[in-house]
């Protein structure tokens, strides 16, 4: 017995020293920590952000690392599964820092998620470029170590709005005299889109006539969709990450849902164009960013350069999620490479003064942390093609509005 | 919510619109909480992994329609999966709780419903997925009210599968078999059932009608690993509501819960529709509390 107990306690020992991670800087090495949703309900998405993180090392890597004074430094993400749960995202980062010695953060995927960690790591002062948390509430707490690459998310819809506006006099009314109806899940994300839906729609002095929540884990929205039928909008706004654009696209499919302007998020993780090219025929979709835009930088050439790697590398579509967590990327390298230091306090004003042209779009933080610099695009679903319909700089195409029945 | 209610009073046609839409789900909860009620019953084990069964039988019945097969040839397909599943769960965990603390078979089953989750979204991916239909719609009312032919179809498989498992019950030895092991366990062994098949083909059988109701509902709404607690809950809340044992109730109970969500998400707005599902199983618990305690009095 006494033997059995002592090689427990042997392997015990081995498996603790070897768990144990240290000193995260040593070996030319640089450690970046990442607790992202493998698993959960964001898991889809948690992969797309994990797959932009790693196809951005590979590159930054294979071109000779990142160079402070006289050594080149290679990038390491160390990953943790954050389960789509903020309680369990908070654990992994405190671990992360406090055990495992990473002084800088990936962003999660998500709006709650990353908010969840926000006092974690302004408390150790360990400073986060994050990709995949839109939310406005992320900066106006004055946290100083939060760096975002993505426009926030009261500005997701917005050109959908001023498109819609734009187009009223086809429908035979004034901007004002539109009626909006909202469906919106009920997360932080989803609820700062619907701030910002409603902001715009007041700016233009439009009248919502359906403002519902859906509860995260409902896929049903007939009921709120039988509610349109009997109001019938102009302009049916939808955010609910990829089951909400699925449900919507189907649902208003079979119920036969008609009205003018169908805008919505999430469309290109979800696959809708690919996947449902009749159902989502003429709904505009938002994007962060598009691989037609002429955006260009350093590291993967332009945006469709990064669109045919990502392509080549992972055999799908790179949805946006990827492009600005490749991006999130980048920016530490470039901040190392300006601050010629690994001192997080160095980095974290490095970063602060970031001024980088990128396949994903320019990248200028303002002093609470959001990227002042990139905008959002319109595309709408053309014969199950994407294409860019606003903002007029980078329109492929007129709109198609109204929507015609099919 | 008055609006709403006032948009009923215009326009009534909606209001069969939403009865019907509700009767759909209803029909594919019925089945789910039938399964649950059966192994309730029988096994006096909650299967905490209902829902992932759901799911699992509707990420094969999508995966099948990516294939390129027909969607209804997925269900039997699914039912016959998870059929074989239910009895490899059977003997390998739950074999064990059968006529132990309930609390051990609750934790067991939350083990298993883990597992599954994380196995489908390991083999499957995690995205939402749906195996759209291409059948279309009829409309009634000049369009106001849209029946989806498939939504159409998947209750009257429902039904069907209903009838013919309560035929199967009634009739067949094996039901027999499984009615007589729910009554008195022990009565039954002293007759030469064998018990241990008996739970197994029960909790098979629940595994099967799960990945039915599963590929059935995949065909209108979304499929995702970690979508099922919500059928996990309502076949729980509908087996409640209708008692253990009154298999029949069952089906009345989930079909109105189905119309009651509908019409809730309509009136109050979608966000409160899960609120008024469950203030309305509270209601019922409450009323049926009072009307035992009325006869409870007669009776002392």
């Amino acid at each position: 017995m006494s033997a059995l107990r002592g090689l427990l306690a042997g392997i015990f020992c081995v498996v603790l020293v070897g768990s144990a991670e240290i000193a995260l800087c040593s070996d030319d090495i640089i450690v970046l920590g990442a607790a992202v949703s493998l698993t959960g309900k964001y898991a889809l998405n948690g992969a797309n952000t994990k797959n932009g993180y790693d196809l951005a090392v590979r590159q930054i890597n294979d071109k000779g690392g990142v160079k402070i004074g006289d050594t080149a430094y290679k990038f390491e993400i160390n990953y943790y599964d954050d389960e789509s749960t903020p309680a369990r995202g908070t654990e992994l980062v405190e671990r992360l820092i406090q055990q495992d010695g990473v002084k800088f953060i990936l962003g999660p995927y998500g709006s709650g998620l990353t908010k969840a960690i926000l006092p974690i790591i302004e408390r150790h002062k360990v400073p986060m470029v994050e990709a995949n948390g839109a939310a406005r509430e992320l900066f106006t707490k004055g946290y100083r170590y939060i760096f975002a690459v993505l426009s926030t998310s009261d500005q997701y819809l917005t050109p959908a709005i001023d498109l819609a506006a734009e187009h009223a006099y086809k429908l035979g009314k004034t901007p004002g005299e539109l009626r909006v109806a909202m469906v919106m899940e009920n997360d932080p994300f989803a609820q700062d889109v619907r701030a910002g839906v409603l902001a715009d729609t007041q700016r233009h002095g439009m009248n919502c006539v359906i403002d519902d929540q859906l509860p995260p884990e409902l896929n049903d929205m007939s009921m709120t969709l039988t509610k349109v039928k009997a109001l019938k909008p102009d302009l049916l706004v939808v955010s609910g990450h990829e089951k909400g654009a699925l449900t919507a696209v189907n649902q208003i499919e079979a119920l036969r849902v008609d009205v003018p302007v169908i805008a919505l998020t999430h469309c290109d993780s979800a696959q809708l164009a690919n996947k449902l090219p009749k159902a989502s025929q003429h709904v505009f979709c938002a994007h962060q960013w598009h691989r037609s835009m002429k955006h260009k930088g350093e590291l993967f050439g332009s945006a469709e350069d990064f669109a045919q790697l990502f392509k080549k590398t992972y055999g799908y579509e790179a949805p946006y999620q990827a492009a600005q967590s490749a991006a999130a990327v980048y920016v530490f390298a470039d901040a190392f490479t300006r601050a010629q230091s690994l001192d997080p306090e160095k980095v974290r004003d490095a970063i602060s003064a970031t001024d980088l042209p990128t396949f994903y779009g320019p990248i200028k933080f303002d002093e609470t942390g959001k990227n002042v610099a990139k905008p959002m695009v319109l595309t709408q679903i053309i014969d199950g093609e994407y294409v860019v319909v606003a903002p007029d700089k980078w329109a492929t195409k007129d709109p198609v509005i109204p929507r015609p029945p099919h | 919510m008055v609006s709403n209610l006032l948009i009923l009073y215009e326009a009534p046609a909606l209001g069969l619109q939403l009865a019907i839409d509700g009767l759909l789900i209803g029909a594919v909860f019925a089945l789910a909480a039938y399964g649950m009620a059966l192994v309730w019953g029988v096994t006096n084990i909650i299967n905490v992994a209902q829902g992932e069964f759901v799911m699992l039988g509707g990420l094969l019945a999508v995966y099948a329609a990516e294939q390129g097969a027909p969607v209804l040839l997925a269900v039997p397909l699914a039912a016959l999966c998870l059929y074989v599943l239910g009895w490899i769960l059977y003997y390998t965990i739950i074999v064990h709780l059968v006529g132990r603390d309930m609390f051990n078979s609750v934790l067991a089953t939350f083990g298993i419903a883990i597992v599954l989750q994380q196995l489908m979204a390991h083999v499957f991916g995690g995205a939402d997925r749906i195996a759209a239909s291409t059948l279309g719609s009829w409309f009634l009312f000049d369009g106001l009210v849209a029946i989806d032919k498939m939504k159409v179809l998947v209750f009257a498989a429902c039904i069907i599968l209903g009838v013919t498992l309560s035929v199967f019950l009634l009739r067949s030895r094996q039901g027999q078999a499984i009615r007589a092991v729910a009554q008195k366990p022990e009565a039954a062994s002293v007759l030469g059932i064998d018990t241990k098949r008996v739970y197994g083909l029960t909790y098979a059988v629940n595994a099967a009608i799960c990945g039915a109701a599963g590929a059935l509902a995949a065909t209108a709404y979304t499929i995702h690993p970690y979508g099922g607690l919500s059928y996990t809950i309502r076949s729980f809340m509908i087996v409640v509501v209708a008692g253990l044992g009154n298999l029949g109730g069952v089906i009345w109970a989930a079909l109105s819960l189905g119309v009651a969500e509908s019409f809730a998400g309509f009136i109050f707005g979608a966000q409160y529709q899960i609120a008024f599902v469950f203030a309305l199983l509270v209601a019922v618990l409450v009323f049926r509390n009072w009307r035992l305690k009325r006869q409870r009095r007669y009776l002392a």
